[in-house]
């Protein structure tokens, strides 16, 4: 088995046994970038000489017997809408294109202080609004389980580099199913965490009240150690929650007895392709056979979560892009005759058409005279769905629904086709809209050979409940299948 | 004015609070300093920053809705502003829309010595905006400086209850002196501290209300009352000649001492205002809304009724004292805690110190003066030891040096003679060289008494006690 194969708690016992290097580790990753990333494209900027020193730089403290967190070492693929300092943070925009700046995430600090070794950023849809990474600036990533496919979005790139073992773990941004969604399209396990449990500080705003920052990896160890890492109160990000975390790593036993599995019929309807229903159904009987107990649940309210959540996102949106004026940073038109035309001609021409969509569509709904009628039942339909799921945590522990209603489409597919992309978002949307974490794992294929997606939804902050599910899960079928490339 | 109208008017009006830092970030929140020096990536609004609420900004806030009798919204939200400017990096300004921190409060003010009372419908917190530098080696570009970026502010709405421009001036005198008093904003008008906007209408009197214009670009507030009348004069000229009023925001160019029209109420800015997602409701506990109540100080128009009806001081001077936070609270300590007699106190606070202050541009806590010497200084002059002339040059010193008082009533041979014996020897000898004077009094030319005390005090160098001279001089005159 190859270095960038393994899983990162695999490799952190071989780093700390002193059985490999960081160096050896994070030159493997980086060979594989070259030699699979010309057909992945997941990969806006390798920060592969700065890697390598940093990597040199965990070895030295190892030698010299400094004890090191536990994933000391490991490479790490950060999506592009996440601030790094010195290096490129372009949110796929042609607006941040030679965008650089002078200071880190509160997560990349973390990643930093964990001396994980930051391989670089990875491609996702402009802004993060997109299901597909069709919507990048730059190119379009391609699914290492089908080239010719799209590997979901927006965090496409995060996870299409860890699908196709660009990197061991990857961090990614969710706003209404960005993590889970491109995960469960490129068959690996993407992490949505409770609202207010990772700090947002730095992470370029698309919608604030729904966004987070999660991991992504090969496995759910993987991703409950990153998640570890990436959690707690930030006093830099207003709405990070005032408490303590355990790890959830630790907790992981792989035991799923007697754990209340709900699943809701209003997540198995017509929309879903019948493949993605007998995966996740098979999934949760696998679950149930292993001492689970499932019922049938009720969640009214979610068919209205799509169409909350994009007057919600949308209306955030318009206002956190508006800083993209051309006035001090980031792309500004050529010629123009006065300020406002400067404005609009940097603004027409340094987004992409769906990034102005939003905008459109976002300043439309706060406008005099329809706030009332969109923003503010968006808002009251929020919370009647979060209620909805309260009450549906006092019976179970967790949630069980497909991540996406059907695998990766092919490329260009639904481009030009805005509410069928939309669709796409319609099992995971409701968790953002609620603030809850969810996880994606995979649960097997389609009759396409394509991966399918588990979502398993808990209660605030019960990380560990569905990441727990998630490992016994994995437990149960001894892993998860990977592309060949 | 024509007398047939009546004006109307409301101020909008922004106080920037002195605390620390800014509002939402750590920058010092600092005037006159280099630009663009005091900045970071939050109050630049580089991607992914995230404001975070200077509590300072809330208890400020809340203290000056307590001073305005405002009720305190203990749960309330921030809002969203939208618009785009060069001067406002987020391209919206973090302010609070239906729900202020305070709101439904009261002034009193003074108009001509009549109280009036002037609803205050609400106190809300916001950010400042940078600054546009204009200048023609800019080459036709503006710079913008973002010091100013994230400076705390509070606006101050008040009802429509004004109705002359001596009003609206007493307003805005009044509102300086309150956040002085409270010590939460510099005050300093020339570096825009506090800035309003003026809403204006006029109607006949004994109809509704007409329509309104809101001025913008008012600076001080002799501003305001110029801007005031020249609005009311050109609306009430508007109406006369059988045109309406438009509803309009129109900006003030004091300069040429006229209003220009900005835009109309069709090309008003939409600002969409929503609940900003990336802060919380604010929640403040009653506790700490009591605490800040408790900390409230005696305020100037409470100070002007106890000096009037309690100390028996003109209305006049009562005003002039309470509304300078530095001067009444140096009265105070004089006349609580020294004992000074209010009337002679008042009469230092605004004549020699008041002079000295206006000669030399300093503030009170500029110069060497304190409560206990002033006091210390009074003491001695109503006792006696000193004539008044001779304080007055004690004064002098005292307030541009640190001397003790005593030893320069010594140093300078100052003390007043009150020997009596000493004192009638003297009247003796004065007597005797000012023949043609006693007699004159004796034939009931009683202004004598005054020359024949003066030439004591002459040939005493002034320290003769002069109230004792006069007793002394009356009596051996009617012997």
């Amino acid at each position: 088995m190859e270095l960038y194969e393994m899983t990162a708690a695999q490799l952190s016992e071989k780093l700390e046994s002193k059985e490999i290097s960081s160096c050896e580790l994070t030159q493997a990753v980086i060979d594989r970038i070259n030699s699979v990333d010309g057909k992945v494209k997941a990969y806006l900027t390798v920060n592969a000489e700065e890697a390598i020193e940093q990597a040199k730089a965990v070895d030295n403290k190892r030698i010299s017997g400094e004890k090191l967190p536990k994933l000391a070492g490991i490479p790490i693929g950060i999506k592009d809408n996440i601030s790094t300092k010195g290096i490129k943070t372009t949110c796929a925009s042609k607006m941040l294109e030679n965008y650089v700046p002078p200071f880190d995430a509160t997560v990349i600090e973390k990643i930093k202080a964990s001396d994980m070794v930051l391989l670089g950023k990875l491609n996702m849809d402009e802004f993060a609004m997109g299901s597909s990474t069709e919507n990048s600036y730059f190119n379009v990533t391609h699914n290492p389980f089908d080239l010719d496919k799209v590997p979901g979005g927006s965090s496409g790139g995060s996870a299409a580099a860890v699908s196709a073992r660009e990197a061991i773990v990857a961090l990614g941004s969710d706003t209404g199913g960005s993590i889970r969604q491109p995960s469960a399209n490129c068959g690996v396990v993407g992490l949505k965490p409770t609202y207010g449990s990772v700090s947002r500080y730095g992470l370029v705003a698309f919608a604030s009240s729904l966004d987070q920052i999660g991991p992504i990896g090969k496995s759910v160890k993987d991703v409950a150690m990153v998640q570890d890492i990436i959690c707690g109160r930030d006093k830099m990000d207003a709405t990070s929650a005032v408490r303590e975390y355990t790890s959830i790593a630790d907790s992981l036993t792989g035991d799923v007895s007697g754990v209340k599995i709900g699943i809701p019929n209003e997540y198995f309807g017509e929309a879903i392709d019948d493949d993605v229903k007998t995966a996740v159904m098979n999934a949760v009987h696998e679950l149930e056979k292993a001492g689970a107990k499932v019922c049938e649940i009720s969640l009214p309210s979610a068919k209205y979560a799509l169409p909350a959540y994009y007057i919600i996102s949308s209306a955030e949106a318009s206002s956190n892009l508006a800083r993209f004026d051309g006035v001090r940073y980031g792309y500004r038109a050529k010629d123009y005759t006065d300020l406002v035309d400067m404005y609009e001609k940097t603004r027409s021409e340094g987004f992409g058409s769906e990034v102005k969509r939003r905008i459109m569509l976002g300043t439309f709904v706060l406008s005099s005279g329809y706030y009332d009628a969109y923003y503010k039942q968006a808002k009251l339909m929020q919370r009647k769905i979060a209620g909805e799921y309260k009450a549906a945590f006092n019976e179970v522990d967790v949630i069980a629904t497909p991540t996406a209603p059907f695998t990766a489409c092919k490329i260009g597919q639904n481009i030009d086709d805005p509410l069928k992309m939309y669709a796409c978002d319609i099992c995971t949307v409701t968790v953002n809209i609620a603030g809850l974490p969810a996880v994606s794992l995979p649960c097997g294929m389609d009759r396409s050979n394509m991966p399918v997606g588990l979502q398993l939804i808990g209660d605030s902050f019960c990380e560990d409940k569905i990441l727990g599910a998630a490992y016994a899960y994995e437990k149960l079928i001894g892993g998860f299948a990977a592309p060949t490339l | 004015m024509n007398d047939e109208y009546e004006v109307v008017i409301g101020l909008e009006t922004h106080a920037e609070l002195s605390t620390e830092s800014k509002i939402y970030c750590s920058c010092k929140n600092k005037f006159g300093i280099e630009v663009n020096t005091e900045v970071c990536p939050i109050c630049m609004a580089l991607p992914g920053t995230l404001p975070t609420l200077n509590e300072r900004v809330v208890d400020y806030a809340i203290k000056m809705g307590h001073a305005l009798n405002c009720k305190i919204n203990r749960v309330c939200k921030q809002d969203r502003k939208n618009y785009f400017y060069p001067d406002l990096p987020k391209a919206y300004q973090i302010s609070q829309s239906d729900i202020p921190l305070c709101e439904n409060g009261y002034v009193d003010i003074l108009v001509n010595g009549e109280s009036k009372r002037i609803g205050i419908t609400r106190i809300h917190i916001e950010e400042d905006a940078g600054k546009l530098l204009h200048a023609t080696s800019f080459e036709g570009s503006s710079l913008v400086d973002l010091n100013r970026c994230g400076v705390p502010l509070i606006e101050i709405v008040s009802e429509p209850d004004m109705r002359s421009s001596a009003e609206a001036k007493a307003y805005l005198e009044t509102l300086k002196s309150i956040l002085s008093y409270l010590d939460i904003c510099d005050c300093k008008m020339q570096e825009g501290s506090i800035r309003c906007d003026v809403n204006v209408s006029v109607h006949k009197k004994g109809t509704p209300f007409g329509t309104r214009t809101e001025m913008k670009n008012v600076n001080s507030f002799s501003a305001a009352v110029r801007g005031i009348e020249y609005e009311q004069k050109r609306q009430i000229a508007a109406l006369e000649a059988g045109e309406t009023v438009v509803q309009e925001t129109r900006r003030w160019d004091d300069a040429q001492g006229i209003s220009v029209s900005m835009r109309t109420k069709e090309d008003a800015h939409d600002y969409r205002y929503f609940p900003e997602p990336d802060l919380l409701t604010i929640s403040v506990d009653e506790k700490r809304v009591e605490e800040l109540k408790a900390q409230i100080p005696e305020l100037p128009t409470q100070k002007i009724l106890r000096y009037v009806q309690k100390l028996g001081l003109p209305q006049q001077d009562a005003t002039i004292i309470a509304e300078n936070v530095d001067l009444a609270n140096f009265f105070d300590e004089c006349t609580q805690k020294g004992g000074a007699s209010p009337k002679i106190a008042a009469n230092w606070l605004l004549g020699d110190i008041s002079k000295y202050l206006n000669e030399t541009g300093k503030t009170l806590g500029e110069t060497k003066l304190t409560p206990e010497k002033m006091t210390e200084l009074i003491g001695y002059i109503e006792k006696n030891t000193i004539s008044t002339a001779s304080g007055k040059k004690i004064f002098e010193i005292i307030v541009a040096e640190d001397k003790p008082i005593k030893q320069l009533i010594d140093d300078m041979g100052l003390a007043q003679v009150s020997d009596t014996s000493e004192l009638e020897a003297l009247a003796d000898k004065v007597l005797a060289e000012n023949e043609p004077s006693v007699t004159s009094y004796k034939n009931g030319k009683t202004n004598a008494l005054g020359y024949l005390v003066g030439q004591c005090m002459k040939a005493s160098k002034g320290k003769a006690n002069p109230g004792m001279m006069k007793e002394i001089i009356l009596k051996k005159l009617g012997e």
